[in-house]
């Protein structure tokens, strides 16, 4: 496996001249230009440039495999210059998804997905076996897959083909334009999942362009927000562009629902749970009442042997003598596995006839409650330190 | 009416007429597509170059044939060269607007994908270019062929070594049968080589067979705008 490489871009700048600019429109292109563009992509990091069209998003990733040429700084890869490498090379050391895929509709996908090994001169059977790895990895059988034209094969199926053929070199970078832009959001949301899995097993370093913000927070580690004229507005991680961003183009960028879109990134098991008040049927009906009682919450948890939840019982309907039994438990509230993100189990949690949610381990055992509350706190808590902490914030996105 | 015993007499003229007819048209088509493919070519890689090339083709196309044939004679006589100039002459608008357009027909985000995964220029060009353009090249020879068969027919009229079937339309005026063996030999020609550059189209494009429906709407149009063209 080819290790991953950093991307560093150093002072990026790309204007068109009148000419340049009229050939590009004549091309069907619209050219924007980049500004002074400035941050670095640890190796094996996924890093989303976002930003309305025109910002020059799509031209600061083509001068990445310098299919456009900078008009002055630089663009490193490992340390190393692009511009000082053989274009033809460079381009076959990094992988390469745009929107519309570009399959070729001669080729079988088999052929599709051979490209750069066969570009590279690598011999017809190990060709052949790298490609049915990679379809795969995709998950496109290739004893059913190899064989069909582009043609053949859904929106989808194109795109994870597009994947495929992008990996077959094993490339340290991978470059993808808006690769999900041309599909239905289903499908869209499921290509997303697929390629973080993907990600999770090749660390490669992936610069990824969209327009979209919230599959820009679902994907990148980073976040480059670009503004018209090809301004870097905000390089920070995602949760950091949420909590607290560096201008009000940001802000409105990111929508004024950002403070929910925050909540999407983070889990139940990494607020403190509040713990509750457990017994278990069969237990001293007193005792437990007594418990109950002294705790400010007004339920007590029926759990089994487990510590699985049966259910709540109303400190009011816990009887003062005998033993605890399962008939006692009046009401459920959600159960939420310990990965819940904070936006579903608010969601929950509006509608529940008790406001705690109870956070379970992946045996379903009791490991704590979460409120709206807690949540709320959280929010306003994480969003304060984030301002607090401004200052670098700006730094980076000057 | 027709005078079957005169053709049972000439079968073997009316062969060597036939022969005559391909050898003519062949010599034609293969000079006019070597020359239309580096004037399509030029006309792809410097686009200004396009309207020039296709508007002096246009031109060439509307002088009728039967003058074209006829202001050789003077210059250079007669010889085989005055029946293939005018033919070749007659070609180029056909071919390089079909070879323009194949070009045109590869969509953009595959060259921008083979560019972005390290194709060089002439890689690009035979391996992904070239096949693309292949069934928008062979609808245009589908299309020249066709003409030129017909014009063949006509340059009968330089006199009694030209002309391949057109050779018994102009021989005896007064002579029904003769022109019909003439008349239907052409046709004949004419609908043999359309059936056959048809069947090459499909063959060559496996890939685009599988959207039959979809491949043989496109071809169509194509060919028919390249006929309204002319």
């Amino acid at each position: 496996m080819a290790t991953a490489e950093s991307v560093v871009f150093e002072h990026v700048t790309k204007r068109y001249g009148v000419a340049e600019a009229r050939r590009e429109a004549a091309a069907g292109r619209l050219p924007a230009a980049v500004d002074d563009l400035s941050f670095e992509v640890p190796a094996g990091r996924i890093c989303v440039l976002v930003g309305p069209s025109g910002c020059g998003k799509t031209t600061s990733l083509k001068m990445v495999n310098r299919l456009i040429e900078p008009t002055s700084g630089r663009i490193l890869i490992g340390g190393e210059d692009v511009a000082t490498r053989d274009v033809i090379a460079l381009r076959r050391s990094i992988g390469y998804v745009i929107q519309q895929v570009g399959l070729f509709p001669h080729q079988t996908v088999g052929e599709n997905v051979e490209t750069v090994t066969r570009l590279l001169g690598w011999a017809p059977e190990r060709r052949r076996a790298r490609s049915d790895e990679l379809l795969e990895l995709v998950g496109l059988d290739p004893s059913r897959y190899a064989t069909r034209y582009p043609s053949q094969l859904s929106g989808g199926e194109r795109q994870r083909v597009g994947v495929a053929r992008a990996l077959a070199a094993d490339p340290p970078v991978l470059l993808m334009d808006e690769p999900f832009g041309a599909v239905d959001p289903i499908v869209r949301e499921r290509l997303q999942n697929e390629l973080l899995h993907l990600q999770d097993q090749l660390a490669k370093t992936i610069l990824f362009v969209t327009h979209d913000i919230d599959e820009a927070i679902k994907m990148g580690d980073l976040v480059a927000v670009m503004q018209a004229g090809g301004h870097l507005a905000q390089f920070a991680p995602p949760a950091e562009i949420l909590a607290n961003p560096a201008s009000d183009f940001v802000a409105r960028f990111v929508g004024a629902d950002r403070g929910l879109k925050r909540l999407a990134l983070t889990r139940v098991n990494e607020l403190d749970l509040m713990a509750p008040v457990t017994a278990s049927p069969g237990e001293d009906a007193a005792e437990a009442r007594r418990r109950a009682l002294a705790d400010p919450f007004p339920w007590l948890l029926l759990v089994d042997a487990m510590r699985r939840p049966l259910g709540w019982v109303e400190e009011a309907d816990i009887p003062t003598s005998g033993n605890l039994t399962e008939e006692l438990a009046s009401a459920m509230s959600p159960l939420l596995d310990r990965r819940t993100t904070l936006k579903d189990a608010l969601a929950r949690l509006i509608e529940a006839e008790v406001q705690a949610g109870v956070v379970t381990d992946a045996r379903g055992a009791v490991i704590g409650l979460v409120t709206a509350e807690m949540i709320f706190d959280w929010s306003r808590r994480t969003a304060e330190e984030a301002r607090a902490s401004e200052g670098p914030t700006r730094e980076t996105a000057s | 009416m027709i005078d079957w015993g005169w053709i049972a007499d000439h079968v073997p003229a009316i062969l060597g007429r036939a022969v005559q007819h391909l050898e003519f048209a062949a010599i034609a088509l293969v000079v006019g597509f070597a020359i239309s493919f580096g004037l399509a070519l030029l006309s792809v890689r410097y686009r200004p170059a396009y309207p020039v090339v296709a508007g002096l083709a246009g031109i060439l196309f509307t002088i009728p044939s039967l003058a074209l044939y006829s202001s050789f004679v003077p210059v250079i006589g007669l010889s085989l060269l005055t029946v293939e100039i005018p033919l070749v002459l007659y070609t180029l608008v056909i071919y390089v607007r079909n070879i323009v357009a194949g070009f045109d027909s590869v969509p953009a985000e595959v060259l921008e994908a083979a560019d972005g995964m390290g194709y060089t220029r002439m890689q690009r060009l035979r391996a992904v270019e070239l096949p693309l353009a292949v069934p928008l090249m062979v609808a245009g020879l589908r299309v020249a062929s066709v003409s030129t068969i017909g014009l063949v027919t006509i340059s009968g009229i330089l006199g009694s070594s030209f002309g391949g079937f057109g050779f018994f339309i102009f021989e005896r005026p007064n002579f029904a049968t003769e022109i019909l063996v003439g008349a239907v030999g052409s046709i004949a020609l004419a609908l043999l080589a359309d059936a056959l550059f048809g069947v090459l189209q499909r063959r060559l494009t496996p890939w685009s067979r599988l959207n039959v429906e979809l491949e043989m709407a496109k071809t169509g149009r194509s060919a028919a705008q390249a006929t309204a063209a002319v």
